[in-house]
């Protein structure tokens, strides 16, 4: 066991309990001099109830803007070995699909350059090295790059995208999230590493409604896959399903269109006026899947509250086809029009939705190229606040 | 001859590394079941079965961990594992009499097998007083002390529906817990402190006066350097211009602390996704283990557990009873602040005579 330098009793109280510890995870990397400081810190922290991190500071590779934060302590001076603390973002591999030889390879590099702690993962999808001093950073990258990584995204530009479990494992993937994911990745390298957008942008790939990365309000542009033709129904395996389920109460109750007929026999669904929300899905997976003619709703603008409020996305194109031999350029083309536009008039710090919002729907669908439709609304106004254009007076050919 | 630099490879490609059955099976999978809490099985149209042990880890992992979860994934699933949105790890079986023994040896080295269908899954985080500048409460720490209390609903499936708690440690919301079932959010409560003579070395000022969600910072010249003020009554203590000034200190140990909000989704399961609302504005940080925020957590969790439909989520299940009696419920007090006063504030409003009397 190795000896602490300091003592920690407010941390080793977070070592009791059933749930794993971070105070555990922390001290399996205690034989690092860099360790003991930051146990050393920390528990300063917890005594004093205020952080003692520091940010700023141009931090990075050569030729990249983004993918590591500069993080100082502020009692340098006590906790020298903690003076610098970065954390880095290296891009997961789609899905967070590992081998254990890429994993130990990860951790030998991470074993040479920094803390030996980790995030599995970051909040944006990212694996986050946790803690290298500025003279690591360089020789951390050369590593990674030759075993095949790459840093992910940070500050003012595309961030490191993510996509669901999709069809590696998953019967409801309606597009292939891990190849549209890798896909548009790759495209957009260069905006990822440079950031040059008004602030961040972010991509996420669900591969159904359910939404298992939070496409919807964690990110800028949400792929969420859907369909378009009727829910696929095995009716017997509806009826082996009526022995434990209540079928009225369960599935036909919740349905938000009230599209589900039951008589005890069979279940009638009315497609047209199904909104695609999994609910009798998720409940009957061997009885019920989505369609066949699978695509993506592509949504616009979420974001957490920082600056101007939170947003979930919203509608711009209710169906999308996603066939990955189309190399997604429906996609990449809507979202080359929205960066040209946020790119140029976005104010600093300003997200997509909030632009949208600032200039308005219309206006910015107009500059995009995309017509009005009314999928991309709740209801239409209900104030008289119209401003008018010439366009009114103009009689349809 | 230089070295040659490598760049923008981005990352490694998938699909090296999936199990072969999954790449024999990719987009061709029937149904899934859950065996029992943290187990499930997906059967291929081909008949192949891929068998998942899900277990929860506390996102910060040491990399002997990260080894330990190779040698296990080497030991029992030739080599294949994965991560789930929430932090989970998922060990990928083919051979159904693996799982057993998997799951002894890995909760034996301490990471409880669970997290699936009606249950909580891993509560999604920050980085907190480990690892942030602006964090107004430690996350890791806050999250260790809840999930140790609710374990059992990890483990096992008693729940109406699924249920997901999200911690953010500022208004930053890096873990965007404002769509979440429970959200545990810092927050701070006062008006930062400028350091002048800091100021104009460390930060552009224009960047700082635009960073202000309600224009309560404007330039000034205070004891001859250029400098800005604060309107304190318009600042509500997001801390964005801390983040674009390290100058404009944010951090308060006597008055940062934690809020909760409840009934947020992203799914679009039955009823669109929504956002958390404020159940509870403030409570005091209380290190190491937080028992206040335990508490009210585990009060919110067990009465939606006895009072919800199933499959109703905890935003279902409030709309349907109605706010008033979820604070009459939870025996949450409503104050002031749960009234909205920001932009869009009359969205909120009652504007109806409809009341549960």
């Amino acid at each position: 066991m190795t000896e602490m330098k300091y003592k920690t009793p407010l941390l080793d109280e977070l070592e009791k309990g059933p749930w794993p510890s971070f105070v555990k995870e922390i001290k399996k990397e205690a034989h690092r001099p860099m360790i003991q400081d930051l146990l050393g810190q920390v528990e300063r922290s917890y005594e004093e109830k205020i952080s003692h991190w520091k940010h700023g500071g141009l931090v990075g590779v050569m030729g990249y803007g983004g993918g590591v934060i500069g993080r100082y302590s502020d009692l340098a001076e006590e906790f020298t070995n903690v003076a610098e603390f970065h954390t880095h973002r290296i891009n997961q591999p789609s899905a967070w699909f590992y081998n254990s030889d890429a994993l130990r390879t990860l951790c030998d590099i991470w074993d040479r350059h920094g803390s030996g702690l980790t995030n599995f993962h970051g909040s944006t999808g990212d694996i986050v090295f946790l803690g290298s001093t500025t003279e690591e950073i360089e020789p951390l990258f050369k590593d990674l790059t030759e075993a095949g990584w790459d840093l992910g995204g940070s500050g003012s530009n595309m961030r490191t995208p993510s996509c669901c479990v999709g069809p590696a494992r998953c019967e409801w993937a309606c597009y292939d999230t891990l190849d549209a994911c890798y896909n548009i990745t790759q495209q957009f390298q260069d905006e990822l590493h440079r950031p040059f957008f008004p602030y961040k942008w972010k991509f996420k790939f669900s591969g159904c409604p359910n939404d298992c990365v939070a496409s919807i309000a964690r990110s800028d542009c949400s792929v969420m896959g859907t369909w378009r033709d009727e829910i696929q129904v095995n009716q017997a395996q509806v009826l082996e399903y009526a022995k434990t389920v209540d079928i009225d109460a369960e599935i036909c109750d919740f349905c938000p269109t009230s599209c589900i007929e039951w008589d005890g026999k069979s279940l009638e669904i009315d497609n047209p006026n199904c909104v695609k929300c999994m609910h009798c899905i998720n409940v009957m997976p061997k009885a019920l899947k989505p369609g066949n003619d699978r695509g993506a709703t592509i949504l616009i603008g979420g974001k957490a509250p920082i600056v101007g409020g939170a947003l979930l996305c919203s509608v711009f194109v209710p169906f999308l086809e996603m066939d990955p031999k189309s190399d997604y350029e429906d996609l990449k083309e809507l979202t080359e029009a929205i960066w040209d536009l946020w790119g140029e008039h976005g104010k600093l710090r300003e997200r997509t939705g909030e632009f949208i919002q600032r200039v308005g729907l219309s206006n910015f669908l107009e500059e995009i190229g995309l017509d009005p439709i009314p999928e991309m609304v709740m209801a239409p106004r209900s104030n008289p606040y119209i401003f008018f254009d010439d366009e009114i007076f103009e009689t349809e050919e | 001859m230089a070295d040659e630099r490598i760049t923008d490879i981005g990352p490694p490609n998938y699909e090296q590394f999936l199990p072969p059955v999954i790449k024999k099976n990719y987009g061709k999978w029937d149904y899934h079941e859950i065996l029992k809490p943290g187990v499930m099985v997906h059967v291929a149209e081909s008949g192949d079965k891929i068998f998942t042990v899900r277990c929860g880890s506390p996102r910060l992992l040491a990399i002997t961990s990260v080894r330990k979860f190779a040698d296990l994934a080497d030991k029992y699933c030739d080599g294949h594992l994965r991560w789930t949105s929430r932090n989970n790890v998922e060990f990928l079986l083919s051979d159904e009499s693996n799982i057993e023994p998997l799951i002894a040896e890995v909760e034996e080295y301490g990471f409880p097998v669970g997290g699936m269908g009606n249950a909580i899954s891993n509560i999604v985080h920050t980085q907190g007083w480990v690892h942030c500048h602006s964090a107004a409460s430690d996350a890791s720490g806050t999250v260790k002390a809840v999930m140790d209390e609710l374990l059992p609903r990890f483990q096992n499936m008693d729940l109406p529906a699924k249920l997901r708690v999200a911690y953010a440690c500022c208004l930053n919301m890096c873990g965007a817990v404002h769509c979440s079932d429970i959200a545990i959010l810092g927050v701070h409560t006062r008006a930062p402190v400028i350091e002048h003579d800091d100021l104009p070395k460390m930060c552009e000022i224009p960047t700082l006066v635009a960073s202000c969600p309600t224009g309560a910072i404007r330039p000034a010249t205070v004891d001859g350097v250029q400098s800005v003020e604060i309107i304190e009554e318009q600042c509500m203590y997001c801390g964005n211009c801390y983040t674009v000034c390290p100058a404009v200190k944010i951090n308060n140990a006597q008055t940062d602390g934690i809020s909760i909000w409840v009934g947020g989704k992203v799914s679009n399961a039955r009823v669109a996704p929504k956002f958390s609302k404020l159940a509870i504005p403030f409570i005091p940080n209380n290190p190491p283990r937080w028992p206040e925020v335990v508490e009210a957590v585990m009060k919110i969790v067990n009465v939606y557990a006895e009072n919800a439909k199933k499959h109703e989520r905890m935003g279902e299940w409030i709309d349907r009873i109605g706010w008033p009696k979820f604070f009459e419920l939870t025996d949450i007090k409503f104050t002031k602040y749960h009234i909205d006063d920001f932009k869009h504030a009359g969205e909120t409003f009652a504007r109806t005579a409809q009341i549960r009397h």
